[in-house]
């Protein structure tokens, strides 16, 4: 394998368990923040695959507002999810 | 939760957000020539309003960041971008009238490999710049009347 599939494996593993930390996390507002993170991985990934317009849109509005609006509703709930 | 964060967001706030909005401006600017454009450039000046919302609450920006404002600025957005659509009716729709026209953005562009030129374009310009208004003033719009709503909520 090259060093550019070497590097593409690592971030889709990264982004694999991120995804799974959002889910299985109990703490929501941690699950958020694994979420923001799975979101800046696939941005990053998106520019590694030479697509830098998805990949500013998907930093600005999956990493950024959509962790913004998510904490604000959580601020109105519950912070731990029911068992 | 009361409005506003501690004073280490606040302080970093007021360092970064500038450069969020020159950033997000030249993605609006240069649309035509580089990756980006209206969308992708609102999105990032919506973030850095997003930023000063969260820091310093909907009560710490009261006069200068209202959801009235925003929404008419995203109205005003939606149509200049219809006016521009509709500048070139005379031959068709979308139709490019102000290209190698000597206006704004409107001068001719040259042929061959050249590294790109930003007085070129024509309407397409222009159209990222309205596209980019109505989507940096709606996506702070929502973000702020989620936060207002919220407090609302609380006091009642």
């Amino acid at each position: 394998m090259t060093a550019q599939a070497v590097i593409q494996v690592f971030i889709l593993v990264l982004i694999l368990a991120g995804g799974i930390l959002a889910v299985w996390l109990r703490d929501l507002l941690a699950a958020v923040i694994a979420l923001a993170g799975a979101s800046l991985l696939v941005s990053l990934e998106f520019y590694i695959l030479q697509a830098p317009d998805v990949a500013i849109a998907e930093a600005g509005i999956g990493a950024a507002l959509t962790t913004a609006i998510y904490v604000i509703a959580l601020r109105r709930t519950r912070r731990k999810e029911k068992e | 939760m009361n409005g506003e964060m501690s004073v280490i967001v606040r302080t970093i706030t007021r360092f970064v957000y500038g450069l969020i909005v020159v950033f997000g401006f030249y993605v609006i600017m240069h649309g035509h020539l580089t990756p980006g454009g209206g969308f992708q450039g609102g999105a990032v000046v919506a973030t850095a309003f997003a930023l000063l919302i969260v820091a310093f609450g909907a009560a710490g920006l009261k006069g200068k960041l209202n959801d009235h404002l925003l929404q008419s600025l995203e109205e005003v957005g939606a149509l200049a971008f219809l006016v521009l659509g509709f500048i070139g009716i005379g031959t068709a729709f979308f139709y490019n009238i102000i290209a190698n026209s000597g206006a704004v953005f409107g001068s001719p562009t040259p042929i061959g490999p050249n590294p790109g030129f930003l007085n070129t374009g024509g309407t397409l310009p222009w159209m990222n710049w309205a596209v980019g208004l109505k989507v940096m003033t709606g996506l702070a719009s929502v973000v702020l009347v989620m936060l207002v709503g919220a407090r609302e909520e609380e006091e009642t």
